[in-house]
């Protein structure tokens, strides 16, 4: 054979295809679910064994949650003795009565109650910001970024904090807690974080001297200490420097120190975006004319804040965790409310603590994986428009 | 003929626009210590189609970036339609505004489609009204013959149609001058083509062109004068005829004999 294909080659040194080679379908092998299987779970004889174990784990670990979630659980009842397997007879999974019972503390803290719907009119007014703005095919996204940028914090202050002039009760934020200071400071800290941390990047970038070593100086120092500390100093040490008349309210200082500590971290973020900017991007708007603003607006930073999603919204799942830190300053986050309720003489059992612990780590699960997941989704979609 | 290359005697008389373009007068720079640019003098008219060409290092990319102060100059004047460059960074923005380039990786804007990508500094800078400003974008992008890619993003178009949207941004400005800097470098040769093409139509037309560029060719075709620049220096500057029949100057020998097997 080989032997012909050499003659043939010999005898004739030009080659003229004369019939095209249309397209045919790849190896069966090469398709479908078994073929993916082979192809991503049992390539090799490790990867055999990592699949195996794996499903063993995840198999193992998610019979034991819903056991405890699901199964086993106590769905009704008026205190301890529900939850109690001495006088059940039986195991006992999650005591989902003590969180009924709680979870208004869980959500409002000790926000007065005839005043609480000031409260859900905050979260609704929260959502349908979020939405407006997250959902990229609502109609008029720029009043959306009005509305949650501008009239938002504006109505959420003055219906959480109260208003005599137009008949709403003022509230003192001491009397806050729960899923509302949670909310709170993190979307202070997430509202307030980005546009200062895009200032200080570029200011760290600037080519001016003192712009530039303010830059550096802040966030170097903010990122040197850790969160506590800030919330300490903003907490506890403020105090003893201001007179007290100008010292603003604890929650709003904690805020304050929450939204500096992210606003250092955002800015190391966008730094990393900016660096991945080529300097042609800058030359090309330079040459057509744009100035500074201009080129930073519409050319870098949205190039910039689309490479770095990933990294964006990586900080912010980090500062929504960050947010139980506040408890140290003696604010009532959700997390230091089901510290509180889980005490409580009236449900104390063996799984009070645990069905406390399990009410938190789902919270935080949903709204973090929730994240994660529209980030995913705006890579996904900006990889699909091949912009790049 | 040779001997007098600065002057505009060599303008053909229907393209004659009688200011002076750009007038470049005892310019140098350096980058750090490296002296680049070295007592350059050139005088380019109105109208005129200069093509510079040189080895790798000459300074050639270096003095066209210059003439919109991409790159600054640390001594010498530079004086483009009559504005000198200066730190004033009014001038810069006026000249900016009147001279448009063109790179050889393109720059265009990876994140707005080819028509955003047009329409982006006429909007910004000329403050044109958006509808007009397509308008515009449009009529260009139908001059370099892609009109219909208008929606699409720089990543879905061939090398060849990304210089050409390149180009037709830059023409949006409706610039006094272009600047081309080696605009066919980067493209694969079945490209080169349609953009050298467009740049002859554009030349046709009486645009102002400096072009970086060792397309020989196209400087025979288009160029009023051939700019040998050899370390930092103008060597030797003519009509494309002689400078390719009598290269005087023993590098430009050199260097057509390397280029022009």
């Amino acid at each position: 054979m080989t032997m012909a294909e050499g003659e043939l080659a010999l005898a004739e040194p030009a080659f003229v295809r004369r019939t095209p080679i249309a397209p045919r379908p790849p190896p069966a092998a090469m398709t479908g679910a078994v073929a993916w299987l082979r192809a991503n779970l049992l390539s090799t004889p490790f990867n055999i064994a990592l699949t195996i174990l794996i499903t063993l784990l995840l198999a193992w670990a998610m019979t034991e949650i819903m056991k405890f979630l699901v199964l086993d659980a106590v769905w009704s009842g008026n205190d301890r003795d529900a939850c109690l397997e001495s006088v059940q007879h039986r195991v006992i999974g999650a005591c989902w009565p003590f969180v009924w019972e709680r979870l208004p503390y869980f959500i409002y803290g000790s926000y007065p109650i005839p005043l609480r719907w000031r409260v859900d009119v905050f979260f609704l007014l929260l959502a349908v910001g979020i939405v407006w703005l997250l959902w990229l095919k609502a109609p008029r996204r720029d009043l959306g970024a009005i509305y949650f940028f501008g009239v938002l914090p504006v109505m959420s202050f003055i219906l959480l904090t109260g208003w005599s002039a137009i008949g709403l009760e003022p509230v003192d934020s001491v009397l806050w807690g729960g899923v509302l200071v949670t909310i709170v400071v993190a979307s202070v800290g997430i509202v307030v974080s980005l546009p200062l941390g895009i200032i200080l990047a570029l200011g760290r970038r600037s080519r001016m001297p003192v712009v530039r070593s303010l830059s550096v100086i802040f966030i170097e120092f903010v990122r040197g200490v850790p969160l506590i500390t800030v919330l300490f100093m903003a907490g506890v040490m403020l105090p003893l420097f201001v007179p007290e008349q100008y010292s603003p309210d604890k929650l709003v200082r904690a805020l304050i120190g929450i939204a500096i500590f992210a606003s250092a971290y955002m800015a190391e973020v966008v730094r990393a975006g900016l660096q991945a900017i080529p300097r042609g991007q800058y030359e090309g708007a330079m040459a057509v004319g744009l100035g500074y603003a201009q080129l930073m607006r519409l050319i870098v930073l949205p190039q910039a804040l689309t490479v770095t999603i990933p990294n964006i919204v990586n900080t912010y799942i980090g500062l929504f965790k960050d947010t139980t830190l506040v408890f140290i300053v003696g604010i009532f986050d959700l997390l230091r409310t089901i510290e509180v309720a889980r005490i409580d003489p009236k449900w104390a059992t063996p799984v009070t603590s645990t069905t406390g612990y399990a009410v938190a780590a789902i919270f935080y699960l949903v709204f973090c994986y929730g994240m994660s997941r529209y980030a995913r989704a705006m890579e996904a979609r900006r990889a699909k428009s091949g912009r790049r | 003929m040779a001997a007098d290359a600065n002057s505009g005697s060599l303008l053909k008389p229907g393209s004659l626009r009688t200011a002076t373009a750009v007038e470049l007068i005892d310019l140098n720079k350096w980058y750090g210590d490296f002296h680049v640019l070295r007592d350059i003098n050139l005088k380019v008219g109105g109208g005129e189609r200069i093509v510079i060409c040189g080895p790798s290092g000459s300074g050639k990319s270096t003095m066209i970036r210059c003439i919109n102060r991409l790159e600054e100059h640390q001594s010498g004047h530079i004086l483009v339609d009559g504005v000198e460059l200066t730190a004033d960074l009014k001038k810069i923005d006026e000249v900016r505004r009147e001279v448009g380039m063109v790179f050889q990786h393109f720059n265009l804007f990876p994140h707005l489609t080819v028509l955003e990508n047009c329409t982006l500094a006429p909007i910004w800078v000329r403050k044109m009204p958006k509808r007009e400003a397509e308008e515009v974008a449009l009529h260009y992008l139908k001059r370099v013959k892609i009109p219909e890619q208008a929606d699409k993003y720089p990543g879905q178009l061939s090398g060849g149609q990304q210089q050409r949207v390149a180009i037709a941004r830059a023409l949006c400005m409706n610039p006094k001058i272009m600047l081309f800097d080696e605009p066919t470098s980067a493209l694969d040769p079945e490209m080169v083509k349609e953009v050298l093409d467009t740049m002859v139509a554009l030349a046709h037309d009486g645009m102002t062109m400096l072009v970086v560029s060792h397309e020989m060719g196209f400087a025979r075709q288009v160029a009023n004068r051939i700019v040998f620049m050899d370390e930092g220096q103008i060597v030797e500057a003519n009509v494309p005829d002689e400078f390719f029949a009598h290269p005087q100057h023993e590098r430009t020998k050199l260097f057509l004999s390397q280029i022009l097997r």
